[in-house]
């Protein structure tokens, strides 16, 4: 029992880091319809910030982080206005495949920069373990801030979106980008916005994966990113909380699966349920039905 | 009268197109054997020729399922992997059993055609009732699952015939004699070498010829009507259901056959992101995509581009999937950008006005 | 009309295109110098100095330096290129200079035959290569059909050497396994063993199953034995769960040290303390950038290299590949730097000069490697067989106070 706890636990920490990725996801493909395949590459381009400023550069995990975020959102702002922009009246599959060679870049320039030698990385998080159950459970402190950032962040969002009118313009030009422009907003801007935010989201989660799975190389980024895709698509993109809902599942499935099925089919076993929630709920457990015009 | 004139065109510019499109292919080998022949090639590009038949292949089948039926594939990958390894096994099996090469090969190719068809059937019963990304997503998880369940698959031969294992390899039981044929994620060693650059061309021409037939038959224009207007397509009786497994199915037996050639063209053979993961199908589909989504003959051209692209790079060793990147981002936005193509077509118009007026 | 245009256009650009790479392409493989040359900057070229009349032997070599795998490719890479250049300095293989280019090729078979043939365009005599077991093996089928000589600096999987004309420097995965077993057996470190591999991984698998089937003549109980993949390598919780949960006293980790020094880590987080015992792969695991050293405080490996080692040999050889890539050199880079010390010294035994061509020299390569004993940085008074295994022993090293100390 103690262990189906610890398993479950790590399941939730996995999850959490997940949620966060599959936030960052869900808000560009709700409002550029965009899959972003180098949402994972800024993950690890964050991480390796944070590595420079703290165990190069000497300074506090702190202002790793904050560096990381502002980094990854100049960064995020950048790919967008280069390589995705002149693509907007583009074909989706157009701007997937340039998603893909810019993935490709950032893997590159990192592997030519930092090598190919893995990095340890150290924690950002200094809060010690927990022990319960007298010593036989312990729940590391990464595992605890990852998921109370997970959810701090969660309920930020929604705010900010629901809030402010920047938020509300974002949804605005996820329902429809004509219409939204005609109501005089900056549909350029707007979009520019989300992906600053994503990838802002990016850094952290960059800093919270790296503090618990530490180390770092060019690829970290990738699987994570493709794991938080399929934990995006699981909770419906485009919904917040169906990313928050779809990554945590996400982690405890893997996790559990591990533990009890199969270690190195886990992640099939991750790709099958998958798949059957899409045939039982075609656009994700908590996405929006489409309903389709004649 | 009219009418049928206009048809009679258009049946005669089909034509003039497929034919275009075989003499590409039947005049690139011409050209290709005869340099061979005068020693005029490198072995790098000796080498090169089966994998561009392979790729070729790949970029076609795959347009199949993107251009014609207009349904996003990120599991093609997957496709190619089960018929590599189905042919490879059938092929090491079979290396005493039926010892002429020629003939072994050609069973070796129908299997993994018939086994990719059937994964496909597998995949496309579920998959095809979801639309858009979500589809391509589903794709995407069959694929790494194919490639997942192969790594834990364990096949030995001995004088019982065949053992089967999901363990490990002691799991086998098998007699003294006993070889192994796939051993898990180390996959098949010494598979026969028959993929040849003839085979490769030969099969990309019955690929060709199943493509370009289907497109242009009554269910082609079947499957066209349902990426046009699936509604629309219904309300008129079609079985949309059918076509659309119909175009899924065949795609993935054509990859089966890309698949076979590429086991048959290595002597190690094991499943990686590399080579089979979601990574080679993007790449797959990354040729369908700049050669032009429903267009062929593009996809086959960006399909050999971006197989020379690195190795022709490879002068700027560390830099080499770098300047890859850089291009492949370059190309993207110079083919696809609505603002870049207008400048084209400007361009393009100016100078055949100026032309006429001469 | 407009849109045939546009595929006009298009085509005319993709042709356009690919004749002009084909150009520059052609350009590159014609100079042919440029292999070992891959940090521009520091421009180490190894190209022959045209003092000696007596031309240069081509060694080529193959191995990943871009990819997840890049990290064993260009340690390679550099320590063969290490040796080159100290060999050159000395006057070359009897008299002859070396020239070196080495390819790259991701880590994918398809790729490394790529590069095989490239390496052939530009007149390779000598392979040392490729550092991957399934490369390893796919270069193989074309090499032994060219009879070109073929030394992999650690291409492990048992098929690496099928042929005549392969050999490696490394052991064997079952060797190592085996070797595991029954160190562990004999001196009593536990019983009761856990296992945590790479299941997609050809070394892992290979030394894993070694172990496995010779654990029980060693009366060592296997109480978990946990995989994980490629895909799936950053998250250890649930292994090392496992193997706490089965009372292991020892966790036997037959992987490489990248894996390892994050399992090292969680085990920590988790607060799991038992020991740990590796092979060569663990090897590199003190020199993992920031990497908490105290984490690895007890941990045991088989290695026949180690970068703190007293030897005069080893010494300077780390010594200068610091100076040099601003690295310290791990089992991989040792390992090819033997090889082409290997590759020098059965080439003098063979009587090779530059103008012999592959093929010549691979007949008399294969004769010599199993005549000559070298003294290299990954054992002493090495040997080969004549089916291309090494004859060498693997030192046992307990890590304590962050140093390798011999057990």
């Amino acid at each position: 029992m103690m262990s189906f706890i610890s398993y479950f636990i790590n399941g939730l920490s996995l999850g959490s880091v997940y949620a966060i990725i599959a936030l960052g996801y869900t808000m560009v493909y709700g409002i550029a319809k965009m899959l972003n395949f180098a949402h994972g590459d800024v993950i690890m381009i964050g991480g390796y910030v944070v590595f420079t400023v703290v165990s190069t550069m000497g300074l506090g995990p702190v202002a790793g982080v904050l560096l990381a975020v502002i980094l990854c959102t100049v960064l995020g702002v950048v790919i967008e206005g280069v390589a995705y922009r002149p693509l907007r009246m583009a074909s989706p599959l157009a701007v997937l495949i340039t998603a893909i060679g810019v993935s490709y870049l950032l893997q590159n320039i990192a592997l030519l920069v930092f090598g190919s030698n893995p990095k340890s990385f150290t924690s950002v998080v200094t809060i010690p373990a927990l022990k319960l159950a007298g010593g036989k459970l312990t729940i590391s402190g990464e595992t605890i801030v990852t998921i109370i950032s997970c959810v701090v962040i969660m309920i930020c969002l929604t705010t900010f979106i629901k809030k402010t009118k920047a938020g509300q313009a974002m949804l605005a030009v996820s329902e429809d980008k004509g219409a939204a422009q005609l109501m005089g907003i900056n549909v350029d801007g707007t979009i520019a916005l989300t992906f600053a935010i994503g990838s802002a989201l990016a850094a952290i989660a960059g800093a919270l994966l790296c503090s618990a799975y530490p180390t770092l190389t060019p690829y970290t980024g990738s699987m994570p990113g493709i794991k938080a895709f399929v934990a995006a698509v699981f909770g419906g993109i485009g919904s917040i909380p169906g990313a928050l809902i779809g990554g945590l599942l996400l982690g405890i499935i893997e996790n559990l699966s591990k533990a009890y099925i199969s270690s190195q089919l886990s992640d099939a076993i991750v790709f099958g349920v998958l798949i059957v929630v899409l045939l039982v709920k075609p656009t994700g457990i908590l996405g929006k039905k489409i309903s389709e015009k004649v | 009268m009219d009418k049928s004139n206009k048809t009679n065109f258009r049946l005669s510019k089909t034509l003039k197109s497929n034919i275009i499109t075989y003499g590409l292919v039947i005049v690139a080998f011409i050209i290709v054997q005869m340099l061979v022949n005068a020693g005029q090639v490198s072995s790098l590009m000796k080498g090169l020729l089966v994998p561009l038949c392979i790729y070729t292949i790949l970029a076609i089948s795959l347009n199949l399922t993107v251009g014609i039926l207009g349904e996003l594939s990120l599991g093609h990958a997957g496709f190619m992997c089960v018929g590599a390894f189905s042919s490879a096994i059938f092929s090491i099996s079979m290396l005493e059993t039926i010892p002429n090469a020629g003939f072994r090969f050609f069973l070796a190719i129908l299997i993994g055609a018939a086994s990719a068809a059937v994964a496909g059937i597998i995949v496309g019963i579920p998959v095809l009732r979801l639309r858009g990304d979500y589809l391509a997503i589903v794709t995407l998880a069959f694929g790494e699952i194919i490639k997942n369940v192969v790594n834990v698959i364990f096949i030995g031969k001995d004088s019982n015939g065949l053992h089967f294992s999901m363990k490990n390899a002691m799991a086998l039981n098998m007699e003294k004699d006993g070889k192994m044929i796939l051993n898990g994620a180390q996959g098949i060693t010494g598979t026969p070498k028959n993929a040849t650059f003839l085979i490769g061309v030969l099969l990309i021409l019955v690929t060709l010829f199943i493509v370009l037939n289907l497109i242009h038959s009554r269910s082609g224009r079947a499957i066209m009507s349902v990426r046009d207007n699936r509604i629309a397509a219904e309300s008129i009786g079609i079985n949309i259901t059918k076509y659309k497994l119909m175009a899924f199915t065949i795609s993935a037996s054509l990859a089966g056959v890309a698949g076979v050639l590429y086991s048959h063209n290595l002597s190690s053979l094991t499943a990686t992101q590399k080579n089979f993961g979601y990574n080679q199908s993007i790449m797959i589909l990354v040729f369908v995509v700049l050669g032009g989504i429903g267009n062929i003959r593009g996809s086959m051209i960006a399909a050999v581009i971006l197989t020379l692209l690195p190795e022709l790079l490879r002068g700027l060793n560390t830099y080499r999937m770098l300047i890859y990147a850089i291009i492949l981002i370059f190309m993207m936005i110079f083919n696809w950008s609505p603002k870049l193509i207008d400048l084209r077509k400007r361009i393009f118009h100016k100078s055949r006005t100026e032309r006429e007026r001469v | 009309m407009k849109k045939s245009m546009k595929k006009l256009l298009s085509v005319t650009m993709a042709v356009a295109m690919a004749a002009s790479l084909t150009a520059c392409g052609g350009q590159s493989s014609g100079s042919g110098t440029t292999g070992a040359d891959t940090k521009a900057s520091e421009g180490a070229k190894t190209e022959a100095p045209k003092a000696s009349g007596e031309g240069t032997i081509k060694i080529g070599g193959i191995g990943p330096i871009t990819g997840s795998t890049a990290i064993y490719g260009q340690a390679v890479m550099n320590g063969a290129e290490l040796a080159i250049n100290e060999i050159n300095a000395n006057g070359g293989i009897g008299g002859a200079q070396i020239e070196y280019n080495f390819q790259d090729d991701e880590g994918d078979t398809e790729k490394a035959v790529n590069a095989y043939n490239t390496l052939k365009d530009w007149g390779m005599q000598v392979l040392m290569g490729t550092v991957t077991s399934a490369p390893c093996i796919a270069v193989g089928a074309e090499s032994s059909n060219d009879n070109m000589f073929q030394l992999t600096p650690s291409g492990s999987a048992v098929d690496c050497t099928k042929f005549e004309n392969q050999f490696r420097v490394c052991f064997s995965d079952p060797n190592q396994g085996s070797a595991s077993a029954q160190y562990i057996g004999e001196n009593k470190l536990a019983t009761k063993v856990a296992v945590i591999y790479d299941s997609s991984d050809v070394y892992s698998t290979g030394i894993h199953d070694k172990f496995i089937s010779e654990a029980g003549n060693q009366g060592i109980e296997i109480v978990a034995d946990e995989a994980f993949t490629a895909d799936n390598n950053t998250n250890f919780s649930v292994q090392l769960q496992k193997a706490q949960d089965s009372g292991a006293e020892l966790v036997f980790l037959p992987i490489y040290y990248s894996q390892a020094a994050l399992i090292l880590a969680q085990a920590k987080q988790m607060g799991f303390e038992t020991s740990f015992f590796g092979c060569d792969g663990l090897d590199g695991l003190l020199n993992v950038e920031n990497f908490d050293t105290t984490l690895a405080e007890n941990v045991m490996l088989l290695t026949p290299f180690a970068a703190d080692a007293k030897d005069e040999l080893t010494q300077k050889f780390v010594a200068s590949y610091k100076e040099k890539y601003k690295e310290t050199p791990n089992q991989f880079a040792a390992d090819a730097y033997d090889a082409i010390y290997a590759i020098k010294a059965a080439s003098e035994k063979a009587g090779v000069t530059a103008d012999m061509d592959a093929s010549t020299i691979c007949d008399g390569l294969k004769k010599a490697m199993t005549e000559i004993t070298i003294n290299g940085l990954t054992g002493e008074n090495m040997k080969w067989t004549a089916d291309g295994e090494p004859d060498k022993a693997p030192k046992a090293v307990k890590i304590v106070n962050g140093v390798y100390n011999a057990m």
